[in-house]
C-alpha cells in the first residue's frame, strides 16, 4: 500500500515538473523567435509599422497578429529575410505604412531651437541631447532617422537630411 | 620555422594559381635607363584615403630635390620628399592612377632643368652604428613606402611590437609584363642586399630571404654573386615556382614557410615581415647615397610603345613624359594600363603622375586588348575554386553576390579575396567574378556599419523604454508598472503618438 502511495506521489511530482517545464520552454522558444525576428528588423524604432518599436512589431509577427510587410525602413530586403526565416510568403511592402527610402538623419537648426525639450522625450534611442531652455542637438551616430522628433517641435527647426555614406 | 634558405631546384608547386603567358622579354632588352628630368611633377598627399599628409610648403616656394615638403600626422614621422628642384605652382586635387577614378590633393612643382639637392641629402654614417629607433626614424623621414603597391610606410612596418624572426624580400614578380623588380635584382643586386641588411637591423631580426621566381635565373645568379662578395650574415635567396599569384604576400609566405597567415591577421602574427625588393634598394640608396625616396623603377611595355624597357623615373612625372622617354607611342589610339593585365587598371589620360605604386605602364594597341567577353551561366565546374589562392568558393560567392546577400558573402569570407583575377582567367563561362567580389568587399563595410548601428539602436531603445517605465512607476498613483517589461512605456508612447491602431488593417 505504502509503495503504491509513494509511486503515485512520485509520478504526480514528475508530471507537475514536466507540465511546468513545457510551459516554460514554450515561452522561451517564442522569446527566441521574437529575438531572431528583431535581429532582422532595421531598428529605426520609427513606429511606422504601427507598433511602438521594432521588438513589439517582432512580437506581433511571431504571434501571427501582423503580416511581415509593414516595415518601410527595412524595405524588400527585410521582407525577404523575414520570409526566409519564418517560411511565410514574401508580400510586397505595404506602402500604407510608408515608402522605403535611403537612410536619413535628423538635424536641429540650432539657431532656431528654443530649448522646449519636447523632441528629447520622443526620441526612441535617446539620440537628442539638451535640457529645457538650452539648445538641443542630435547625436549623428545614434540617430536612426525615425522622424518621431519632427511633429512635436513647435518651431519646426528639425530637418531630415540623407545620411552621408560611410557614417 | 623551416625556411628553405638554400636554392631548392624543385620548389613546391602550389595547387592554386594559374600559368599565364609572361610577356616579360618585351621590356628586358636593356638595363635600367634613367628618364630625363620632368618639366613638372605632381606629388599626391593622400594617395590612400587612410593616410593624408599635410603640405609644409606653399605655392610660390622654391624647393630643392630631396627636401621634405609634406608630413603625415602622427608619431611615425613619415614624410614626403620633393622629387625635383623647382617652384611650387599650386596644391589642388588632381586625378591619380589608382583604382576608382580617384582625385588626390597634389603639390604641383614646376622645374627649371636644374637638379640641386637639399643639404639634408648626405650619405648617412655607417648604418651599423645607428640604433634601431634611429634607423626607423631616418627611413620615415626619407618618405620610403612599400613599392610593391600597398604604399604602407616602411618605417611603420619595421616598428614591430612582436619579435620578428624572418624578413622576406619579395622579388617574386608574378604578374605578366612587369619586370621592374627582376631588372633591379639583375642590375643592382648589391643594393637589394645592403637594404635587406639595414632592414634586418631596424627590425632586430637575424634572418632574411630574398624570394625570386623559378623563371628568373639571371636575377638569382646576380644575387648569389653579390651575396658572395658581401659579409652580411643571415641573408639568403629562395626560389618559388613561377605561377601567378606566387608573389602575393600571403601566397609567398605559404610557399616559403608552409604556414598560412590567419584570416584577418598579419604576417607579423607568424613573426614574419614582408618587404618588396625595390623598397630594400630604396633603403640602401638612402644610407649609401643620402637619396630619399624621389624616384622608382617603372616598366613601360606593350606593343604600343616605341622602346619598351625599365626606367628610373622621378615620382610625380606625368606619364606623357615617361612615354616620350620610352620612344613615344608606336601608333595612335593606344590604351594605357597601370599595373599588370591581371590586377591593373585602365587609365583614361597620359597626364596622370607616376606614383610610388606605379610599377608598370602598359601601352597596348587595340589588337592587344582583350575583347569584351560575353558571360554565360555558371556551369558549376569548380575550376574557379581549384585555382583560388585564398581557397574561396567563387562559384558560391557569385550566387551570394547576385542575390545581394551580405550575410552569406561574409560567411563565404569574401573579405579574404585578394582580387587576383585567377577565377576570371579560368572560368569557361567567362564570368566577371573578381569585379563582383571587389564590389562586394566594399558593400561588406557598409553592411557591417549598418549591423553595428542597428545593434546600438536596439540597446539604446531598450534603455529608453526601461527608463520611461521607471519614471512612469515613480509618478503613477495607480498600480506600479513592471519596469523590466517596458510594456507601460510602450503603451505611453503609443498614446502620445496617437497613431494608427496596429490591429486596424
Ligand atoms: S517600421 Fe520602424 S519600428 Fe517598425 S520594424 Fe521597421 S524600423 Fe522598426
Ligand atoms: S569557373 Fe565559372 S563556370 Fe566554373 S564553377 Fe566557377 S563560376 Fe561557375
Ligand atoms: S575569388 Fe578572389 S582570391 Fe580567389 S581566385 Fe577569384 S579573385 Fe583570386
Amino acid at each position: 500500500m505504502l509503495a503504491v502511495v509513494v509511486l503515485a506521489g512520485l509520478a504526480g511530482l514528475a508530471g507537475a515538473g514536466l507540465l511546468f517545464a513545457a510551459g516554460r520552454l514554450r515561452t522561451d522558444a517564442t522569446a527566441q523567435v521574437v529575438n531572431q525576428v528583431d535581429e532582422l528588423l532595421p531598428q529605426s524604432q520609427c513606429a511606422q509599422c504601427g507598433y511602438p518599436g521594432c521588438r513589439p512589431y517582432a512580437a506581433a509577427i511571431v504571434a501571427g497578429e501582423a503580416p511581415i510587410n509593414r516595415c518601410a525602413p527595412g524595405g524588400d530586403s527585410t521582407i525577404q529575410a523575414l520570409s526566409h526565416l519564418l517560411q511565410r510568403e514574401a508580400l510586397p511592402l505595404d506602402t500604407r505604412f510608408g515608402e522605403h527610402q535611403p537612410a536619413q538623419l535628423a538635424l536641429i537648426d540650432e539657431a532656431l531651437c528654443i530649448g522646449c525639450a519636447r523632441c528629447l522625450e520622443v526620441c526612441p534611442v535617446d539620440a537628442i541631447i539638451g535640457a529645457p531652455r538650452f539648445m538641443h542637438t542630435v547625436l549623428q551616430d545614434a540617430c536612426t532617422g525615425c522622424e518621431l522628433c519632427l511633429p512635436p517641435c513647435p518651431v519646426d527647426c528639425i530637418d531630415l537630411v540623407p545620411r552621408p555614406p560611410d557614417s | 620555422m623551416s625556411a628553405p634558405l638554400s636554392y631548392d631546384p624543385q620548389p613546391p608547386r602550389p595547387a592554386w594559381g594559374v600559368r599565364v603567358e609572361p610577356h616579360k622579354a618585351l621590356s628586358m632588352g636593356q638595363g635600367i635607363r634613367i628618364a630625363p628630368l620632368p618639366r613638372q611633377v605632381r606629388v599626391p598627399l593622400d594617395l590612400t584615403a587612410m593616410r593624408v599628409a599635410e603640405a609644409i610648403v606653399a605655392p610660390g616656394d622654391s624647393i630643392l630635390t630631396g627636401q621634405v615638403i609634406a608630413r603625415f600626422p602622427g608619431p611615425g614621422g613619415n614624410a614626403i620628399c620633393a622629387p625635383v628642384t623647382g617652384r611650387v605652382r599650386d596644391i589642388a586635387p588632381c586625378p591619380v592612377p589608382v583604382a576608382g577614378n580617384y582625385q588626390a590633393r597634389c603639390i604641383s612643382i614646376d622645374t627649371a632643368g636644374e637638379d640641386r639637392w637639399s643639404e639634408d641629402c648626405k650619405p648617412l654614417e655607417p648604418a651599423g652604428s645607428l640604433s634601431r629607433e634611429n634607423l626607423q626614424a631616418r627611413i620615415a623621414r626619407a618618405g620610403i613606402v612599400g613599392l610593391g603597391g600597398a604604399l604602407f610606410p616602411t618605417a611603420d612596418k619595421l616598428r614591430t611590437r612582436t619579435p620578428v624572426n624572418l624578413l622576406i624580400l619579395n622579388g617574386a614578380e608574378c604578374e605578366p609584363y612587369i619586370t621592374c623588380d627582376e631588372m633591379l635584382m639583375r642590375d643592382r643586386p648589391e643594393r637589394v642586399i645592403h637594404g635587406a641588411a639595414i632592414m634586418l637591423r631596424a627590425l632586430g631580426a637575424r634572418q632574411a630571404v630574398i624570394a625570386v621566381e623559378s623563371d628568373m635565373p639571371e636575377a638569382r645568379l646576380a644575387l648569389k654573386a653579390a651575396l658572395a662578395e658581401t659579409d652580411e650574415p643571415g641573408i639568403g635567396v629562395a626560389v618559388v615556382t613561377a605561377k601567378y599569384p606566387a608573389g602575393g604576400e600571403r601566397q609567398l609566405i605559404e610557399l616559403l614557410t608552409g604556414q598560412e597567415v590567419p584570416l584577418g591577421g598579419l604576417p607579423g602574427d607568424l613573426g614574419i615581415v614582408c618587404q618588396n625588393v625595390a623598397t630594400a634598394a630604396a633603403v640602401s640608396d638612402l644610407f649609401r647615397q643620402g637619396r630619399p625616396l624621389i624616384s622608382r623603377i617603372v616598366t613601360v611595355t606593350g606593343n604600343g610603345i616605341g622602346q619598351p624597357g625599365n626606367f628610373e623615373v622621378r615620382l610625380g612625372t606625368p606619364l606623357r613624359e615617361l612615354i616620350a622617354a620610352a620612344g613615344g607611342y608606336a601608333q595612335p589610339d593606344c590604351q594605357l594600363y597601370m599595373g599588370g593585365p591581371m590586377m591593373g587598371i585602365a587609365l583614361d589620360s597620359d597626364e596622370l603622375p607616376v606614383t610610388e605604386a606605379s610599377n608598370c605602364l602598359i601601352v597596348s594597341t587595340p589588337e592587344e586588348m582583350a575583347a569584351p567577353r560575353p558571360e554565360f551561366p555558371c556551369i558549376r565546374c569548380g575550376e574557379c575554386s581549384r585555382v583560388c589562392p585564398a581557397r574561396l568558393m567563387p562559384q558560391d560567392l557569385l550566387i551570394a553576390c547576385m542575390a545581394g546577400d551580405a550575410e552569406r558573402q561574409a560567411a563565404l569570407q569574401v573579405d579574404a579575396c585578394i582580387e587576383c583575377g585567377c577565377c576570371d582567367y579560368v572560368c569557361p563561362s567567362q564570368i566577371a567574378l573578381t569585379a563582383r567580389f571587389v564590389q562586394a568587399k566594399a558593400q561588406q563595410r557598409h553592411w557591417r556599419l549598418d549591423q553595428a548601428r542597428a545593434a546600438e539602436a536596439r540597446e539604446r531603445s531598450d534603455a529608453h523604454a526601461r527608463r520611461q517605465a521607471e519614471r512612469a512607476a515613480q509618478y503613477a498613483d495607480g498600480p506600479k508598472a513592471d519596469p523590466a517589461s517596458g510594456e507601460q512605456a510602450m503603451k505611453d508612447l503609443m498614446a502620445r503618438l496617437g497613431q494608427r491602431d496596429p490591429t486596424d488593417d
